[in-house]
């Protein structure tokens, strides 16, 4: 919230003016409410491998994130460069493989990657797309300076907390938004709809069958998976309400089996088609696959999109961004040291203390060692896991985040965020909803912001200028 | 509409109706308790049995019976899939399932049904607390019905609602005449004894019925009126008369919409026959209880044949 120099940033300003004039205890009651308010929705998400209290919420900070106008389209500038890329690159790698051609990327990034999908070679989704939804995590380090911590080109989650936590604001702060010009998130459920609809196969109507597939209401993430089919006016289905008949993939309906067009699918590319891929899974559709290569349906994101959001992968994306667009990529990686290479190794085990270690394939901030928090013992067994097997993880140096202010008991106190924004991309063009889901390290000192380990979230504003 | 949404609709809402009937079975046994004179402990096998809830308790708990336990197995026994509590649950991960086909209000209130109810049952409730605990039940089923009627679409969405809540709601009352029908029967002597004007009191109470059948009747309750009353009378919101009149209506109204009869709308079609085509004295002279079996089992046959019509399965 404050500069370096603590001079009050320009963004938060009219917000600051509000907070000095509120009484800390009617906030209390406030945080207390939005609680409340996030438990009746249902807004939980569970959490695997515990048998009690499955359903948990996710802590919500009241105090917003706010970024200026014109710092948002700077960063808009770069993540619509960087999907770009990411989509030219997936088409690529499932057609004739310039990049590796052009000694860009060593084909055995490719070749050797559990993402990568020989099912797609040759197969181009209807309208080019690939990854019709997209999450890029940020950070902001400086004042104009995010780096791009990870991309999330598979089935990115957390759409319906950016929309809740706005709704939970308005309603508990209306006269906030009177006073601050905060753009609108609102609009993202029919922009998502409008964006797969014309994604649609040439074969469908003028108002394709849109449906979201979800594993069930065991998913850690089923809540938003009905939030956003309710939002988007589509069914929700599951595995076994689908079908493969005459060509094409319907769900059972009161009156009999109905063609979907487009499946906006909440389930990873295994569980996919048990035909094809995972034999016995029960989460998929039998056959999909087919359908998908004839051209009868859409799957959104496209399988195999996994290979361009891979850890490994991703040290990459600089040459991708360049090697698809002919520009200097907009948004810094993170330098990152591939430990499969043995001089990156050997750096690695020499500064392990200082960097941030995880697995190539890992998520939800598990499985990964961040150097200067951990103790001795952390270290050496880090230490022996990248010994066994360099090649499943990479390495990044801490970088010095900056932080923004939540609401403690003790008053305003600085954390350290990061930052999803969602990108739609459709053959109208890529949009991008001005905010996103910002999520809060809770704990002081933290650089972990994952909601499995203890994370939170806030709104997050982005102002007219 | 998904065939397993319809599913969903259709137990979401008879669950929801099933355990608001198990909160007012056990009021009734409760008052039964406490107004006799003598230990009433075997008073709660028929509370056990009209709410479809006695083998199971036999099968654990064995037959030896006692107040505490019997209400504890109906309201929060995780043991026995129809308590309370278990209903609560299930109808809320029915509700999860069909979200999509809900208003916010509905969900959130069945969300908050299953919130509060998990809160207040999370002990042994004790019998100073019963009445509360009692009323919350039915209170909280209430503001669901509410926001449905409030809020929601009348469509397809809506007739699975109801055709859950009225099989739901048919079958209860037909078990309470199944378990009951020999008091209301005219051959028992002992009309007039205050033992048997407490059981049919008791029967009016299980189902909210006393004020309606004071209103149309007067202050005497005679058994074959009472029988009358909760089988044929149009008025009366719980009486299998009406409750197999909605259901036909709702059915109806899906014939329209999709514009098909099919084999369910057939069967509703013969069960109401059945049903309001006899006078009670008829009924009464025919066997009481072997006109409730068979009511019972139409019900549970055209209750199937609805799944299979509608695709709830498969």
């Amino acid at each position: 919230m404050w500069g370096q120099d603590s001079a009050l940033r320009d963004a938060y300003s009219d917000f600051n003016t509000w907070f000095e004039g509120q009484e800390p205890s009617r906030l209390r009651k406030k945080q207390a409410e939005a609680e409340r308010l996030f438990r009746l929705t249902g807004i939980t998400f569970n959490v695997y491998g515990r048998a009690e209290a499955t359903e948990r919420l996710i802590p919500f900070d009241i105090i917003p994130r706010i970024i200026s106008g014109r710092e948002w389209s700077r960063l808009c500038r770069g993540i619509e460069q960087r999907v770009r890329a990411i989509n030219a690159f997936l088409h690529d790698i499932y057609h004739r493989q310039e990049i590796i051609r052009a000694g860009r990327l060593p084909v055995e990034m490719i070749a050797k990657n559990a993402a990568f999908l020989p099912q797609m070679i040759g197969v181009s989704p209807p309208g080019g797309v690939y990854t019709h939804i997209v999450g890029i995590d940020l950070v902001r380090t400086g004042p104009d300076e995010f780096f791009v911590l990870e991309d999330n080109a598979r089935t990115p989650s957390g759409v319906s907390y950016m929309l809740e936590n706005r709704e939970t604001m308005l309603h508990m702060f209306p006269e906030l938004f009177s006073q601050n010009r905060v753009q609108p998130v609102q609009n993202y459920p029919r922009q998502l709809r409008r964006s797969l609809a014309a994604c649609a196969p040439a074969m469908s109507g003028d108002r394709p069958t849109v449906a979201v597939l979800t594993p069930g209401i065991y998913n850690s993430a089923y809540y938003e998976h009905s939030f956003l089919a309710d939002k988007m006016g589509v069914e929700l289905v599951e595995g076994h309400d689908l079908r493969v008949v005459d060509g094409r993939v319907a769900m059972r309906t009161t009156r009999g089996y109905q063609p979907i067009d487009v499946l906006y699918r909440r389930v990873d590319d295994d569980f996919l088609d048990p035909l094809n891929f995972h034999p016995d899974s029960a989460l998929g559709v039998p056959g999909i696959l087919d359908v998908y290569r004839a051209g009868g349906i859409t799957i959104a994101n496209a399988p195999g999109t996994g290979i361009a959001d891979d850890k490994a992968i991703y040290s990459y994306m600089p040459e991708i961004v360049e090697f698809y667009t002919g520009e200097k990529a907009l948004l810094k990686n993170v330098p990152t040291w591939r430990c499969n290479d043995p001089d990156s190794l050997a750096y690695v085990l020499d500064n392990l203390a200082e960097l941030v270690v995880k697995e190539v394939h890992g998520s939800g901030g598990y499985g990964m060692l961040i150097g200067p928090t951990s103790s001795k013992r952390e270290l050496e067994e880090f230490r022996r896991k990248l010994k066994a097997k360099p090649s499943n993880y990479i390495a990044q140096p801490t970088l010095s985040l900056s932080t923004v202010p939540i609401f403690t008991k003790a008053g305003l106190a600085p954390r350290h965020v990061d930052l999803r924004p969602f990108v739609l991309v459709s053959p109208q063009g890529v949009d991008i909803t001005p905010g996103g889901l910002t999520r809060v390290a809770l704990k002081k000192g933290s650089l972990v912001v994952n909601s499995s380990q203890g994370g939170g979230t806030k709104d997050t504003w982005v102002l007219e200028d | 509409m998904l065939g397993k949404t319809a599913g969903g609709l259709f137990w979401m809402f008879r669950y929801l109706e099933r355990s608001e009937n198990t909160a007012r079975l056990i009021e009734a046994g409760q008052r039964i308790a406490l107004t006799r004179s003598s230990s009433a402990d075997d008073e709660w096998a028929s509370v056990l049995q009209s709410a479809g809830a006695y083998g199971g308790f036999v099968d654990i708990h064995g037959t030896e019976i006692s107040r505490d336990g019997a209400i504890d197995w109906m309201l929060r026994d995780s043991d026995n899939p129809s308590s309370v509590l278990n209903m609560a649950e299930a109808a809320r991960n029915n509700g999860k399932t069909v979200r999509t086909a809900l208003t916010r209000e509905v969900w959130e209130s069945i969300n908050e049904n299953w919130m509060t109810l998990r809160d207040a049952l999370a002990r042994k409730v004790p019998e100073r607390d019963l009445p509360d605990v009692l009323a919350l039940i039915r209170q909280r089923s209430a503001f669901v019905r509410g926001a449905m009627h409030g809020t929601m679409l009348r469509n397809d969405i809506y007739d699975f609602a109801r055709i859950g809540t009225f099989m739901e709601r048919a079958d209860n009352t037909a078990r309470i005449l199944d378990v009951k029908y020999y008091v209301l029967l005219p051959s028992v002597v002992a009309v007039g004894t205050s033992i048997d004007n407490v059981q049919w009191q008791t029967i009016l109470r299980s189902v909210s019925a006393e004020g309606g059948f004071h209103m149309t009747f007067g202050q005497d309750a005679r058994p074959r009126e009472i029988a009358q009353f909760l089988m044929l009378d149009k008025r009366m919101p719980r009486s299998l008369a009406f409750c197999v009149g909605k259901i036909r209506d709702n059915l109806g109204y899906l014939a329209d919409d999709y514009g098909a009869r099919l084999s369910c709308h057939d069967l509703c079609d013969q069960l109401a026959e059945h049903t309001m085509s006899h006078a009670i004295d008829e009924i009464i002279e025919l066997g009481l209880h072997e006109f409730i079996s068979d009511f019972l089992k139409s019900l549970a046959s055209l209750g199937s044949q609805i799944e299979t019509d509608y695709r709830f399965y498969n």
